[in-house]
């Protein structure tokens, strides 16, 4: 702090020369004067009609400027703009905040009204008023993630075996390149390639719940290439050297060697994949729709799924508006939930499966 | 990877080829390619549904005026608000990276990273549903507010939406959707910042602001335009969220805050696609390769960009 004062125990107690004190704001003065300067901004906002967002802009600004005026007065000016700095990067991370606060306490308002036994148990099927549910599309949108599933982890685990274990050259870079880009394809336009793609097999103006499958799989395959990559990359090569000096095949010793020491992180990226996916609103819309009725065949017809059918609900309200209003809001907290639980669960599974070997 | 082919004795035979081996990799490497045709089939099929659409004469598409007509005031709607949210998001999300990385109390600076990223995990639906009910009647005054101070502005040309349902509200929806994609970028690049480059600074005398100044920022720069570029992509695409806080669709203005807001591509397709018929149908798959040619030119870029750093930083 002020040691160079005391270099020598004679010295006088103002240095003379060119040494100049640091000098310091006490400990919490930074503190308090920032919240002096917010006490100030509420004071000004409720002066001009008081509300919240004004009262927390001002106070935020006099409190920055409160104490970035003593630093520079008192601690000169590299001093100032390092509290200058501190806060607003500080700021940054509250007003990240505001959005996700505010997001779940509305969700949780408007959802818990009809967060129901009722809206678990039944269907929208000749509901046109109050009671339903989306016992329907939550059952459909398990059948259609669990077959998007059922397609994506196959692909993408053997193109991560692939870019792991056996591939070298261009068509690795090529095949990791566009794995990266894919994870950017717009979702409606995913879903409009599951539509072209169908429509030229069957005809036009077909909807099916595996049109919705091939959708998602589109947006799901490179998440699980992506994170399946980056855990078999971390199997110690010494595991797969003893396995060859044992004389084992190389595609064993990748099933019974490889795998089994990687499996909680493929489970915990698998996990994130379906997470990613679940609440994927925009392809559903175009390829599978949405029907009042419960249909489990994806190899028939329409079918309902949860996001789909929280977004018809809120834009397509019937004449008992407030009915539908709480059944859609309802139906973005269980989604909300459903992804919460997923990613959950993908901890749970990094932390239970972790392998035993290593570090 | 390369164990198999380690021992590489003058003398050894040729190692031995199982069927069981060949069909493994086989298997694998068709999974590969079969990504590599996945992406071009996504193309090829959008190309092959967009030609009845491209080839049909200017006045059997919604409008009347062609099929450019149509899709340039969606193009302009679409690079307003990913612009937008650009804007908005990356000062905060570069603000939130440096927060976690440098200025958070260690203890909980994970905690509070993962806080930043169940932001990704929210469905883009509920953010819609947020976007609506929220924060659009929350901006109502802002809106009347612009409109009258910043009016000579083109982007806050008046008369400003009594419904806050415009471009700036869906911005500042989708900068919120985009700022944990940034963030996480950024807070990658800033924390693999060479530690000696920064107790140097510090030894140096510099404040820690100087410090992240002279030996962070100068690193973690092209990972930032990277994620910043990654966002662009997300906002270009996204759908739903806009679909339902936007009340626009008239012409082509690059007001803002106004009910005259050109849609998005995106949101576009999904409020008219549901019930479209014929060369409808058409014309929006048109739309979307529009849509798709750009968000893969960005993230091709995007990615280039993250690639380059990584060789980079693979040689220091």
């Amino acid at each position: 702090m002020s040691t160079p004062t005391r270099i020598a125990p004679d010295a006088p107690a103002r240095p003379v020369g060119p040494v100049r004190v640091q000098r310091r704001l006490p400990r919490f003065a930074p503190l308090g004067l920032y919240l002096g300067g917010v006490a100030l901004g509420f004071a000004l906002s409720a002066l001009t009609g008081f509300s919240l967002a004004t009262a927390v802009v001002y106070g935020v600004v006099l409190g920055t400027l409160a104490v970035y005026v003593a630093s520079r007065a008192v601690e000169g000016r590299r001093k100032a703009t390092d509290r200058l700095v501190t806060s607003l990067v500080t700021t940054a991370f509250g007003v990240a905040m505001v959005p996700l606060l505010s997001l779940v306490w509305t969700v949780l308002d408007n959802g818990l009204p009809r967060f129901d036994a009722a809206f678990f148990t039944n269907s929208m099927y000749r509901v046109v008023g109050e009671g339903g549910g989306a016992y329907h599309a939550i059952l459909g949108t398990l059948v259609i993630t669990a077959l998007a599933t059922a397609i994506s982890v196959p692909i993408g685990l053997m193109t991560a075996i692939y870019l792991v274990e056996y591939a070298s050259g261009r068509l690795k870079k090529s095949i990791t390149f566009f794995v990266d880009v894919m994870t950017g394809i717009p979702s409606i336009v995913a879903g409009l390639f599951a539509f072209a793609l169908f429509t030229l097999l069957f005809g036009g103006g077909v909807r099916l719940g595996v049109m919705g499958a091939v959708a998602l799989s589109v947006l799901m395959i490179p998440v699980v290439v992506r994170s399946c990559e980056e855990v078999l990359k971390l199997v110690p090569n010494e595991l797969r050297e003893a396995s060859y000096a044992l004389g084992v095949p190389k595609w064993r010793t990748v099933v019974k060697v490889v795998l089994p020491t990687a499996i909680a992180g493929l489970g915990t990226g698998v996990t994130l994949a379906v997470a990613r996916v679940v609440g994927e609103t925009a392809p559903l819309l175009v390829t599978v729709g949405l029907i009042t009725g419960t249909n489990l065949n994806p190899f028939d017809g329409r079918m309902a799924t949860l996001p789909v059918f929280a977004y018809y609900q809120l834009t397509q309200p019937g004449t008992a508006t407030q009915a539908f209003l709480d059944r859609a809001w309802t139906a973005a907290l269980v989604l909300i939930i459903l992804v919460m639980a997923l990613n959950v669960v993908a901890r749970l599974i990094s932390r239970f499966f972790a392998p035993k070997t290593g570090r | 990877m390369t164990a198999t082919k380690a021992p590489s004795e003058p003398t050894q035979q040729p190692a031995v080829r199982r069927p069981g081996d060949r069909i493994f990799a086989g298997t694998a490497k068709a999974s590969g390619i079969l990504i590599l045709l996945v992406l071009a089939g996504v193309a090829a099929f959008l190309i092959g549904e967009a030609i009845p659409a491209l080839v049909a004469p200017a006045e059997d598409i919604p409008g009347g005026e062609g099929l450019a007509a149509y899709i340039a005031p969606l193009i302009l709607g679409t690079l307003l608000g990913a612009v937008l949210a650009l804007l908005v998001a990356t000062p905060l999300a570069v603000g939130i990276a440096l927060y976690v990385t440098y200025y958070a109390p260690r203890r909980i600076a994970a905690a509070m990273g993962y806080v930043i990223d169940l932001l990704a995990a929210i469905p883009s639906v509920v953010y819609g549903f947020w976007g609506l009910a929220v924060l659009a009647p929350a901006l109502r005054p802002f809106h009347q507010w612009a409109a009258d101070t910043l009016g000579f502005i083109p982007f806050f040309a008046g008369p400003a939406s009594t419904t806050g349902r415009t471009m700036f509200t869906v911005g500042l929806v989708l900068a919120v959707m985009i700022l944990p994609i940034i963030s996480a970028i950024s807070r990658e690049v800033f924390s693999q910042a060479p530690a000696l480059h920064r107790e140097a600074a510090l030894a140096l005398g510099a404040t820690r602001w100087e410090m992240i100044r002279m030996a962070v920022l100068p690193y973690g720069k092209s990972g930032v335009i990277a994620g910043a570029m990654l966002g662009l992509g997300r906002a270009l695409g996204e759908t739903m969220a806009v679909a339902i806080v936007l009340s626009g669709g008239a012409g082509a203005t690059l007001t803002l805050i106004s009910n005259s807001n050109p849609s998005t591509i995106a949101s576009n397709i999904a409020l008219r696609f549901p019930e479209a018929t014929g060369i409808d149908v058409n014309t929006l798959i048109a739309s979307g390769l529009v849509l798709f040619v750009i968000t893969l030119g960005v993230n091709m870029l995007a990615r280039w960009v993250v690639n380059r750093r990584a060789d980079f930083s693979g040689a220091n």
